[in-house]
């Protein structure tokens, strides 16, 4: 029996060495060879993490926690970190959704990307980023964290830009990369500040002495920590490079920016949910930019009319109502529906990877309609997560949404009337793009339309098993109230229950809760009723740019917040450039320092005569340097 | 005896050259520093880790002035020492392919240079160090000169009157502080030091001025940059290499060796102005970068933007600061080489610098393309690669000295990315431009150059204690002095 130690760092190592081995013959392995080796090193990896986790579960609470040293990283007498893992009930969950959603669109992957000229390059890039983001969710201190924080961002970059010969997807790459850099800069300064209150960069270290720190560090502490989460997982105002990360293959968007990259904002909030539970201003910070980001985010995908678009704000409004839970102190709402979105959310991009495949690239809901009779797998699939991420019993994200909802009513009826707009708006656009594109009138162009096939089997079947999660995934953490043991709450109650302690927690009455799920229900109802008369009865089809009036247009413009902070940031920052070197480096300083050198230039006119050139000049100040030695030395002396 | 050898092997080298003139000038220079190399290498496995100031050689060379040839490595000497040892065969190495007219002069001059640099970095001297000092700078000034580029005659005497007028300054404080010493004076380094901490604060702090304005000009710090960009922009890429990746660096040793120990009082009352004025190259420098066309100007005021770091955590006179200095000044010479090595490259094979003018180039080059973005990865400072260990512990210190010019000099990880990834789009991806449609990808000598320097560019960010734990020692015996000195002022 191999040591437990040696599989937990096996976890990350094998995804590494799958890159290694990829990226270092890019161009001599054969397609098959490279995706075998992509896809059985994160299947290996996911079987190891379900080792763990078993043996987790079956410890006793205090105990589910293993940490391994690997090597010393940084160790030095003024600072030092090492590389260590900590595996415990909350990352060993990521693990679990890192390894088992990162080998579905793996091999999803195999037929979407089969055509491609950076087929293997593609794999590389993938297999990275899934290391890097094991180390994000394994590492033991901040330091290492950071590692994989920067890490995933890199594999974003590379992998929105992936198509390069294409402008404005490298941009949309320098965007996603910039603004998160943004918010990492206040993560790195987090970190240094934890460390130079704690002297140490340890989870374990800082969280047991956090209770003895005072208010006001703490809360600079998070803040700055949250300023990192603003950035990866796409909150205000750091939210719109998501968007135009879309410029990805479609399974990068899966895989990338909805089911794990982006929720790292979210685990590590709640990975310091110790911090943060002594810090009310911070928790007060998290849920207003929660609950503001949902209801931003979903507004926009109303009106959007990409496919990829409307799937990317839903993200940030989802994730939005993650730290919604978070902001309330309910982390194990938040990591719950991180897990089930996780599901869902990959299931909804590469179900609409399959459209986009079908239809030769298509990415506009206005050309589409009528695809249920020609995409029979993905018609049902997509039909799945859009049940699950509406909240409709007894789907994923009926639970993980109610189980928000309800602390939110606990909190403060107005953050759940709030929360609840959010949610009822995502029901209405996603059955708005539900429609559109399976329902109606069939808007595909000719030529395309003939083309139309349904996906390949490799891609078929990560879709039927992600469907399946959607379907069943809820049901680990199902509430009392509706006859269920909350087996996820007790699963992660050892990382989670120290913060309880601050008492954040609101109980709440089985019949109000019964009201609140009824009363939610009834309107999810009515929504879809809505967007059923609107686009299947009526047949509306949603209007191009210049139709589209006052807020409409607005919003159809994303509220002009792309077009703002290009004015206010990057023009802003060309023109301050441009003076800055032309005004004070070329006419302020520099001539400053020319005046001055043809003052001396001047003077050493007279030198001139009795010297050569320059070099003469050098040798003279030389010499004179050294006759100034010695006559001071004569004079001291005689003194 | 391996001190002096590691002094005075790259001149008996460079005589040889210069006065034999063989044909295969470049080759015996490459040789040489190889060996060289390989002696500061044996150095370091022999190293005592524990202690400092090994490795001395001290005879009295004009006793009647008190002036000794005293050199000695010890930890913070010998990462120097190996960062110039090291570098000068790459260097050599890669101008392999693009040979100077009078290739003769050309390498000696570079030999003459190295020995210059080794001798800065040990000497324990006052009038020594001022001497290979003003060394170092006479074989750069030919290098820009005769194999410049445009406008070389004009921007090579303004960068060598710009550093001289600083050297003056330094002169006259070294004299001072000799005036200063008891008996018959020295120019010894105790007894400088002993000198200095003996001044009263406000001696300390004209004396602090005068030296840091020779170091401040040599690295530089703003307001003291504008030669700079001219002189890397205009000096043949050897110079550039030598300019940026060793000689910069003489300018921190400067401070760690020359400044901060020698008036430690000055020093501290005087931090809070030169760290506001490093922190201020950082921006400035970065906004002005994102402005470049041309991008081997824009990698030279990203130099000073990365300067700056490194001169504000020094300058807070911590053990977090110092050793995050040291790294990154390691880390910064393999960079600044590995970064003007690829925009000669290009500029070889495209005849353009010019950023917009480029594009593309990743179709063809695909490997010349990656180990570009490696290198640029290392400068932006990602984790795991040299560029971040020596940043993190940078911020680490200026963060803990003033939380406000943490977040400013921090700022340098966002403009960073902004402006490499803004030139890396527009030169390597993209449509192909006419002007790149026909690039070649690395040949394999540039392959033998470029990929020891990936590895580094890991091995150092993965595992940087070796590194890190040469210079400990030495670091805590300066810092032991500061201690001393504050307790002593209270």
């Amino acid at each position: 029996m191999v040591e437990l130690e040696v599989l937990v760092s096996l976890i990350p190592v094998l995804p590494l060495a799958g890159f290694l081995i990829i990226a270092l013959n890019v161009h001599t392995l054969s397609h098959k060879v490279s995706s075998f080796i992509a896809c059985g090193t994160i299947l290996i990896s996911f079987v190891l993490s379900l080792v763990t986790f078993s043996h987790l579960v079956g410890l006793s609470p205090i105990d589910r926690s293993i940490t391994v040293s690997i090597i010393s990283w940084i160790n030095t007498a003024s600072f030092s970190a090492e590389i260590a893992f900590l595996v415990d009930p909350l990352s060993s969950l990521m693990l679990l959704i890192i390894t088992g959603v990162g080998f579905l669109i793996h091999v999803y992957s195999i037929g979407y990307m089969h055509d491609d000229s950076g087929y293997n390059r593609f794999f590389s890039y993938m297999n990275l980023f899934v290391f890097f983001m094991l180390l994000l969710v394994m590492a033991s201190n901040y330091l290492l964290m950071f590692v994989g924080w920067e890490g995933v961002g890199l594999c974003s970059y590379l992998l929105i830009g992936f198509w390069f010969k294409n402008h404005e997807y490298n941009k949309a790459a320098n965007k996603a990369f910039i603004m998160n850099r943004i918010g990492d800069l206040g993560l790195l300064l987090g970190v240094i500040l934890i460390f130079i209150n704690f002297n140490s960069i340890e989870y374990k270290t800082v969280f047991e002495n956090a209770s003895a720190k005072d208010i006001t560090t703490l809360t600079w502490i998070t803040v700055l920590l949250f300023i990192g989460a603003m950035g990866k997982s796409a909150q205000i105002p750091l939210y719109t490079w998501l968007p135009d990360a879309m410029a990805g293959p479609t399974p990068v968007s899966a895989l990338i920016h909805a089911a794990t990259m982006v929720t790292a904002g979210v685990y590590m909030v709640a990975r310091n949910n110790v911090l943060y539970s002594l810090s009310p201003i911070a928790l007060q910070l998290v849920l207003v930019i929660g609950v503001s980001t949902a209801l931003l985010a979903a507004t926009i995908a109303l009106f959007q009319n990409d496919i990829k678009k409307i799937l990317a704000y839903s993200t940030v409004s989802q994730l939005g109502l993650m730290f919604v839970a978070l902001g309330l102190g309910a982390y194990t709402a938040g990591v719950f529906h991180m897990a089930t979105h996780a599901f869902f959310k990959a299931l909804l991009f590469l179900s609409a990877g399959s459209v986009i495949h079908a239809l030769q690239g298509e990415q506009d809901i206005r050309r589409m309609g009528g695809l249920k009779k020609y995409l029979p797998v993905t018609y049902l699939t997509f039909f799945v997560a859009v049940l699950a991420i509406s909240g409709i019993p007894p789907f994923a994200g009926f639970f993980s949404k109610d189980e928000i909802l309800a602390r939110a009513f606990g909190h403060d009826p107005a953050v759940w009337v709030l929360a609840l707009l959010a949610s009822l708006l995502t029901v209405f656009y996603m059955f708005r793009l539900f429609y559109l594109t399976f329902w109606g009138t069939e808007r595909a162009e000719g030529g395309v339309k003939q083309h139309i096939h349904e996906s390949p089997r490799s891609m078929a079947i990560p879709l039927s098993i992600l469907a399946f999660l959607s379907f069943v995934g809820g049901f680990m953490n199902v509430p009392e109230a509706l006859a269920g043991t909350s087996w996820l709450t007790g699963y992660l109650s050892p990382v989670f229950e120290p913060a309880k302690n601050n008492g954040l927690v609101h109980q709440l009455s089985h019949t109000t809760e019964y009201i609140l799920m009824a009363t939610v229900l009834t309107l999810t109802v009515i929504i879809i009723a809505i967007a059923y008369n609107r686009f299947i009865k009526k047949g509306s089809v949603p209007a191009g740019e210049g139709q589209l009036k006052g807020l409409g247009q607005i919003i159809y413009h994303k509220y002009y917040v792309d077009e703002i902070y290009d004015l206010l940031f990057v023009r802003a920052l060309e023109r301050l450039a441009r003076i800055v070197e032309t005004v004070i480096e070329a006419m302020a300083i520099d001539r400053l320092v020319n005046l001055a050198g043809q003052f001396i230039t001047a003077s050493s006119h007279v030198l001139r005569r009795v010297q050569s050139g320059s070099i003469g000049f050098y040798i003279f100040v030389m010499i004179i340097g050294i006759i100034v030695l010695l006559t001071l030395t004569t004079v001291t002396a005689e003194i | 005896m391996m001190t002096l050898f590691i002094l005075f092997w790259p001149l008996v080298i460079a005589l040889v050259i210069f006065i034999l003139r063989p044909a295969n000038a470049k080759k015996i220079a490459f040789v040489a520093s190889v060996l060289e190399f390989l002696i500061a290498l044996l150095i370091v496995v022999q190293f005592d880790k524990s202690g400092s100031n090994s490795l001395a050689f001290n005879i009295p060379w004009i006793p009647s002035l008190g002036i000794s040839f005293s050199i000695a490595i010890d930890g913070i000497s010998l990462l120097l020492v190996l960062l110039t040892t090291g570098l000068v065969p790459f260097i050599i190495l890669s101008s392999f392919e693009s040979p100077a007219p009078k290739p003769a002069n050309y390498y000696a001059l570079i030999m003459v240079m190295q020995m210059a640099l080794v001798g800065v970095f040990t000497a324990l001297d006052g009038f020594l160090f001022y001497i290979f000092w003003e060394m170092a700078l006479i074989p750069i000034y030919f290098i820009c000169l005769i194999w410049g580029g445009e406008n070389r005659a004009f921007i090579t005497l303004k960068f060598f009157i710009y550093t001289l007028a600083g050297s003056l300054f330094m002169l006259v404080a070294l004299l001072y502080l000799y005036y200063q010493t008891p008996g018959s004076h020295s120019f010894q380094i105790d007894a400088i030091y002993a000198a200095g901490r003996g001044l009263s604060a406000a001696h300390q702090g004209i004396l602090y001025w005068g030296l840091f304005l020779a170091f401040a000009i040599k690295m530089p710090v703003f307001p003291f940059h504008t030669w700079q960009p001219d002189t890397y922009t205009v000096a043949p890429v050897e110079g550039t290499m030598l300019l940026s990746g060793i000689m910069l660096k003489m300018g921190f040793y400067g401070v760690i060796r020359w400044l901060l120990p020698v008036v430690p009082v000055g020093a501290s009352s005087w931090a809070m102005t030169a760290i506001i004025l490093s922190v201020i190259g950082i921006i400035y420098a970065s906004v002005i970068a994102i402005n470049q066309k041309d991008f081997k100007r824009l990698i030279a005021y990203a130099s000073i933007a990365h300067v700056g770091l490194i001169s504000a955590g020094l300058l807070t006179m911590t053990r977090i600061g110092y050793q995050g200095a040291l790294i990154q000044m390691i880390s910064h010479g393999i960079l600044a080489f590995a970064l003007f090595y690829i925009c000669e490259i290009i500029f070889q094979r495209t005849n353009s610098r010019t950023i917009a003018s480029l594009g593309g180039l990743r179709n063809n080059a695909p490997i010349l393309t990656t180990v570009f973005m490696i290198v640029i990865l290392g400068t932006i400072a990602l984790p795991f690669t040299s560029g971040f260990v020596g940043e993190f512990l940078l911020l680490n210190s200026l963060f803990s000295y003033n939380i406000f010019l943490g977040v400013a000099g921090g700022t340098t990880i966002i403009f960073g990315a902004v402006y490499m990834l803004y030139a890396f789009q527009y030169m390597m991806l993209g449509k192909s431009s006419p002007q790149s449609s026909t690039i070649a990808d690395l040949t394999s000598h540039e392959k033998m150059v470029l990929y020891p320097i990936v590895i580094l560019i890991f091995v150092i960010g993965i595992h940087p204690d070796p590194l890190l734990q040469i210079s400990e020692a030495a670091v805590s015996d300066i810092l032991k002095v500061f201690s001393t000195q504050s307790a002593n002022l209270k």
